[in-house]
This record gives structure tokens, sequence and C-alpha cells, in this order.
């Protein structure tokens, strides 16, 4: 698990900021004209239930390379300059940060298809776990659309 | 000649299992969907699973199919659907 803002791949229990991901992924070539970021935060309520609190668990190492593939297939296939996928585990609350997806290119049209893309393949390919704590007591989250 | 596994668990099927993962000594040529059945030996709702594909299984990091046969060393898991993402 790493937390170095150098790495473009990141699985890490602390928050990040948007602000400071995005100057990072600026520095990656001066070509670059058009960022798209996905960022997905921790809501209150789910199904109708009232979630006081997430935990989200990852299977190590494997969790990360699919994170990596994701990345060098989103820059391969949409033709972006580069991308960094980050996802926090552990205990989150309502409202904080829990993924943030940056997608670089030159022009915007192939950063929204490469972002969009990346984060429904994150959901369907990276053993994540997401476990919401209701009113009702704990539940894993079976899958999310 | 046999040959010594680890499976691991995670999300709701660690808390089913009561355990982060097991070891099994099987045979050389055993394939994922044999494994099952010892798996369902050790906690039979799991073996269940998987014989239902309702959890995938990986090996080595990879999701693989059920005829997939397993080799020494290899590091096997039991994942429950994902959830990630927000």
């Amino acid at each position: 698990m790493s937390t170095a803002l150098e790495s473009k791949v990141r699985i890490q229990r602390e928050d990040f900021s948007v602000t400071d991901e995005i100057e990072f992924m600026k520095k990656s070539s001066r070509n670059i004209g058009g960022i798209t970021t996905f960022l997905g935060t921790g809501r209150e309520l789910n199904k109708g239930e009232n979630i006081s609190e997430l935990n989200f668990e990852h299977y190590p190492q494997m969790a990360e390379k699919k994170l990596g593939e994701i990345r060098e297939r989103a820059i391969k296939d949409f033709g972006i300059i580069d991308m960094s996928i980050i996802h926090r585990i552990g205990h989150i609350d309502i409202g904080e940060n829990i993924v943030l997806i940056i997608a670089c290119g030159e022009h915007r049209q192939e950063t929204f298809k490469a972002c969009e893309w990346a984060i429904a393949e994150l959901k369907r390919t990276t053993p994540i776990w997401k476990r919401e704590t209701t009113t009702k007591g704990e539940v894993w989250v079976q899958a999310t659309p | 000649m046999s040959i010594m596994i680890t499976v691991k668990y995670f999300a709701n099927l660690k808390q089913m299992a009561g355990k982060d993962e097991d070891q099994f000594d099987i045979s050389e040529g055993t394939t994922l969907e044999q494994l099952s059945d010892l798996i369902r030996q050790s906690v039979p709702q799991l073996g269940d699973m998987v014989r239902e594909k309702k959890v995938m299984i990986s090996v080595n990091y990879d999701v693989v199919p059920l005829d997939t046969v397993v080799k020494d060393g290899d590091e096997i898991a039991l994942l429950p659907p994902f959830s990630g993402g927000m």
C-alpha cells in the first residue's frame, strides 16, 4: 500500500487532495489540454437505508494489479496521455472521498470516455469490498451500479 | 505427489469461514472445482457458493475458471462480488 504522490495507482487509508493530485498529473506532459476527473464520495442513503459509516476492504496486490491494468489499458485504448487512480480503504465517513480517477489527454473527448470506462472497469474487476453500517447493522454490499 | 496451497477469504466470506485463510494438502493435478469439495468439508456454505458460481476464484491475482488446475505455490482466493468505487 502506497501513499506517495508519485505513484499513479494507489490504495491508501489516508484522504487525498484532489487539487494536489490534479497538479501532480498536469506535470506528466506539456501536451495535456484536457483533464477529466471522477470523484466518488460516501453517501448517506443507499436503497432507502441511512448509512452511518463505510468500511472498504481490498485484496492487497491483486487490487493494485487490477488498477495498474486499468490505467495501462485506458492510456492505450483511449489514446490519453496519462491516468491516475486512487482508492481509499478502511473507515470512511459520509461525505468523505473514496475514489479518484484523473484522465489527462490532448483533447476532452478521450478523457471523458477513458474516465467513464475506468470507473466502470474498477467496479467490475478490482477486488475491493464495501461494508455499510446502518441502523439495522453491518452489511457487505454485493455489487453497485 | 501432494502440494500445499493456501486459500484466502475476503469480506463476507471471511466472516462465514471465521478465518482469513485455510491451508489444504492436495494432490497434484487438482482442479479448483475439486478443491471446492475440500472447501465444502471445511466450510460447507463456501464450497456450495463456489460450485454455484456465486463467488469468483483467483489464482495468482487473476480470476480463472473452475477447471483450472492448481499448481504448487499458487495463491488462491475466493472473491465475493466486488463493490468498490463509491
